[in-house]
């Protein structure tokens, strides 16, 4: 048993901290660690620089233009830059419609779609829920009927990420209504501004842009944009669940808001004292944080395994999706709770970087707390989207344990 | 990086799990627990036939210099197993004290009879009032010429009845609970003035409480420095940690496969009960609770052995606390999984439970390592949070 990082990683961790420091802007890094709105133009400029320096797809292979990274390389990659403040590479592109197209699409697909991916060209979003398809994803009914060279596809998808920044989107579509509902779907790319396609934006609890309707009306989809074969896409679907929920631990982003929260917990002043001095909130703050101890060594030891076994990770992604996601809303909440009365100040233009308080709010308002509140309720997302606590359950039951 | 035990140590629990299988069956094990002495005596000899208490002990005094995750590979067998042999006790706390503290006639003439299963010691380092707290000592030591005189109590002493000697932390000066002023004494078991009051424990161990009236010892007997013996007591409890974190996480395994073989064939309504979703949820969370708890025994196991006792302490309390949470949900949960028969003295699954819950009480509860940790952890900036 060996928890050492080899010289060769503790030397690659180096130049990545060398990287952020030179080249992350700061005023993305300023957005990032005050929880400010991120916009379009922000996550692509980002992406743009990774590119530059050869870093855009870090876990690609390097025919595809990535950077071949081990899963430990990309870990201390995705924990360096989080602890910079380095925001979130976009995963519906990267890690997710990706590596389904190098694994199942065709040569003429990876050719024209993954360098425009890496280059931060074209931005995609993720098709999958409907009104009536949530964890039962196989029942969808968003329809693709073939019409010569063409499928028309008709139905409502929800739920989409930043699906407003999108240029394409990959969708679970119907071909077929004849056998088990697994066997007639499939996986189709669609262009966004294809006729027919329409956006609508559904307001998030922190009264934030973040999700969105999207609708296709009679919308003209080439065949050529099928991704493998008809009525397969649910083999690709259950492949790309298991490359999303790769980095589901999120343990670079947990590291960071645990930092965060002791910082703020410091400074929040309770009867005279800092907060942190306070034995019931020290050791709430403690207690998520023994969660996040035991959670990066499970990640580690499910990385190396991995790393071992050359696949992405079979069922205990779940443990990882499960615990991760119940951490970060953890601390979300206590920082959120940091703030007492405070948090109960809503003044969303606050989230904008060059927003400063009104004299009145200031000796008691400090630029860490505005987004604090929404982001609490935003995070219970977590534990529901890319298949929520119970689905997860109900995978480590069926997978892991045989029940 | 590297999760996997090493050969060496797969090879050392294949050993014991195979003595196990053969000498220490459930029933052997009752009967052992109900005996007068309350363990094998055949069975310690064993152990030093395998090696196992020459462990982590120093070549040069008959060990095989072990560390901490061959402790860890040990004790996670000696947990599925329910050994009751004072192995933590003799081996991990005093055998690891006296090596890493005592003078080196004493660790010449005391760790060879350990790792060759002619010597057994018990640490008599808590008292009544102080709970938790290992500064607070009482029990008084008063020198005499360069003879020590000691006198006051002990409290629940683990394995004293088989020691045939203790480890007594007493006060030369200052007052109760000051961290200063406390001298550890090596004490035979047949010194006038000391009396035991021994009693099993609710795990089918044995314990004592420790009475010393007027007991004499020489200058030889004085382990560490004087007055200054409180940083080598804890650290050979925080070792006695690790290998309780280790043991409990060989139970909580042990446990989930039991509950989870009890969930495939036991028949209700018709159906296995594992059919349930309920219960399919619930061995899910044991499931992960066991994951969580072995990452933080193998966070307890490699930092033993740090040099820095303020990082040693920090991963030490992280991992009772978190490991002992983790071990009452799923000890709890098992039983609750086995119904009645988990809650019956002829199925193991209540054995393991209890172990389970004293492992909790001993060395610090959850609570107790909690409030340790959040001490140390308020203003931490660690880059990395485990490491």
């Amino acid at each position: 048993m060996d928890l050492n990082f080899t010289p060769e990683e503790e030397s690659f961790r180096a130049e990545v901290r060398a990287f952020l420091a030179a080249e992350l802007p700061a005023d993305l890094r300023d957005k990032v660690n005050l929880g400010r709105r991120l916009r379009k133009d922000d996550w692509l400029r980002w992406q743009k620089i990774l590119y530059r320096r050869g870093w855009g797809a870090g876990m690609w292979p390097q025919r595809y233009g990535g950077a071949g990274w081990s899963v430990v390389q990309q870990h201390i990659f995705d924990e360096e830059g989080a602890a910079a403040g380095a925001p979130p590479q976009i995963p519906f592109s990267l890690r997710m419609v990706a590596p389904v197209l190098m694994t199942f699409g065709n040569a003429a697909q990876q050719n024209y779609y993954l360098p425009r991916i890496i280059s931060g060209e074209d931005w995609w979003c993720q098709g999958y829920s409907e009104p009536g398809s949530g964890s039962d994803l196989a029942s969808l009914r968003t329809s693709a009927v073939r019409q010569g060279d063409r499928y028309l596809v008709n139905g409502q998808k929800t739920w989409n990420t930043l699906g407003q920044y999108a240029d394409w989107i990959f969708c679970l579509v119907r071909t077929s209504s004849e056998a088990r509902p697994q066997q007639g779907i499939s996986f189709l790319l669609i262009d966004m501004k294809s006729p027919g396609v329409s956006v609508k934006p559904i307001i998030t609890i922190d009264g934030e842009r973040e999700i969105n309707d999207i609708f296709f009306e009679n919308v003209e989809v080439p065949v050529q944009n099928l991704v493998g074969e008809e009525n397969k896409g649910w083999t690709y679907a259950k492949f790309l669940l298991g490359h999303e929920r790769t980095n589901n631990a999120g343990i670079g982003n947990c590291k960071r808001n645990l930092q965060r929260l002791k910082r703020i917990a410091t400074a929040q002043p309770s009867n005279g004292r800092p907060l942190s001095e306070d034995p019931r909130f020290r050791e709430r703050i403690a207690q998520v944080e023994l969660e996040l101890m035991a959670l990066e060594i499970t990640n580690l030891r499910v990385l190396s395994a991995e790393a071992g076994a050359a696949h992405a990770p079979g069922p205990e992604a779940s443990i990882l999706k499960i615990k991760g996601s119940e951490i970060i809303q953890q601390l979300a909440e206590l920082q959120m709770q940091a703030l007492g009365h405070d948090a109960l100040i809503s003044v969303p233009e606050a989230l904008e970087l060059d927003w400063s308080p009104p004299r009145l709010l200031a000796d008691h308002y400090p630029e860490y707390a505005p987004p604090l509140s929404g982001q609490y309720f935003n995070q219970r997302k977590t534990t529901i989207y890319a298949g929520s606590t119970e689905i997860q359950k109900n995978i480590i039951a069926k997978l892991i344990l045989g029940l | 990086m590297d999760f996997r035990y090493s050969e060496e140590q797969l090879a050392l629990q294949d050993t014991l799990r195979r003595f196990i299988a053969r000498d220490y069956d459930f029933e052997r094990r009752r009967a052992l627990a109900r005996s007068p002495l309350g363990f094998s005596a055949e069975a310690w000899d064993q152990y030093a036939e395998l090696g196992l208490l020459a462990l982590p002990l120093p070549e040069q005094f008959g060990g095989l210099g072990g560390n901490g995750v061959d402790i860890m590979a040990i004790m996670e067998t000696i947990g599925q197993g329910l050994l009751l042999e004072p192995y933590l006790t003799t081996v991990v706390l005093c055998g690891g004290l006296i090596r890493d503290a005592a003078s080196e006639a004493v660790r010449q003439s005391i760790l060879p009879q350990i790792a060759a299963g002619k010597l057994k010691i018990a640490l008599a380092a808590y008292e009544a009032a102080g709970r938790y707290d290992l500064a607070h000592v009482g029990c008084a030591a008063a020198g005499y010429g360069d003879a020590w005189t000691l006198s006051g109590r002990k409290a629940v002493v683990l394995d004293a009845p088989s020691a045939d000697c203790f480890l007594v932390s007493a006060r030369v000066a200052g007052q109760v609970a000051e961290a200063d002023g406390i001298s550890l004494f090596l004490v035979p078991r047949d010194a006038p003035g000391l009396t035991l009051f021994a009693y099993p424990t609710q795990s089918g161990a044995r314990a004592a409480d420790l009475q010393l009236h007027d007991v004499v010892v020489g200058p030889d007997a004085v382990i560490g420095l004087p007055g200054r013996a409180l940083a080598i007591v804890e650290r050979a409890v925080d070792s006695a940690i690790a290998a309780l974190c280790a043991e409990a996480v060989g139970i909580v395994s042990a446990l989930n496969e039991a509950s989870l073989n009890y969930l495939k064939t036991r028949k209700q309504f018709g159906v296995p009960i594992g059919a349930f979703q309920a219960l399919q949820h619930r061995m899910a969370e044991m499931i992960i609770a066991a994951e969580q708890a072995r990452s933080m025994a193998i966070i307890a196991a490699v930092q033993v052995d740090a040099a820095d006792a303020a990082k040693r302490r920090r991963a030490i309390s992280g991992a009772k606390a978190y490991v002992g949470q983790a071990a009452r949900f799923v000890g709890q949960q098992a039983v609750q999984l086995h119904g009645a028969m988990g809650v019956i003295d002829d199925i193991v699954i209540s054995h393991y439970f209890k172990r389970l819950t004293m492992i909790n009480m001993s060395l610090g509860d959850a609570d107790f390592h909690l409030g340790r940790f959040s001490e140390q952890s308020a203003h931490a900036q660690a880059s990395t949070v485990s490491l």
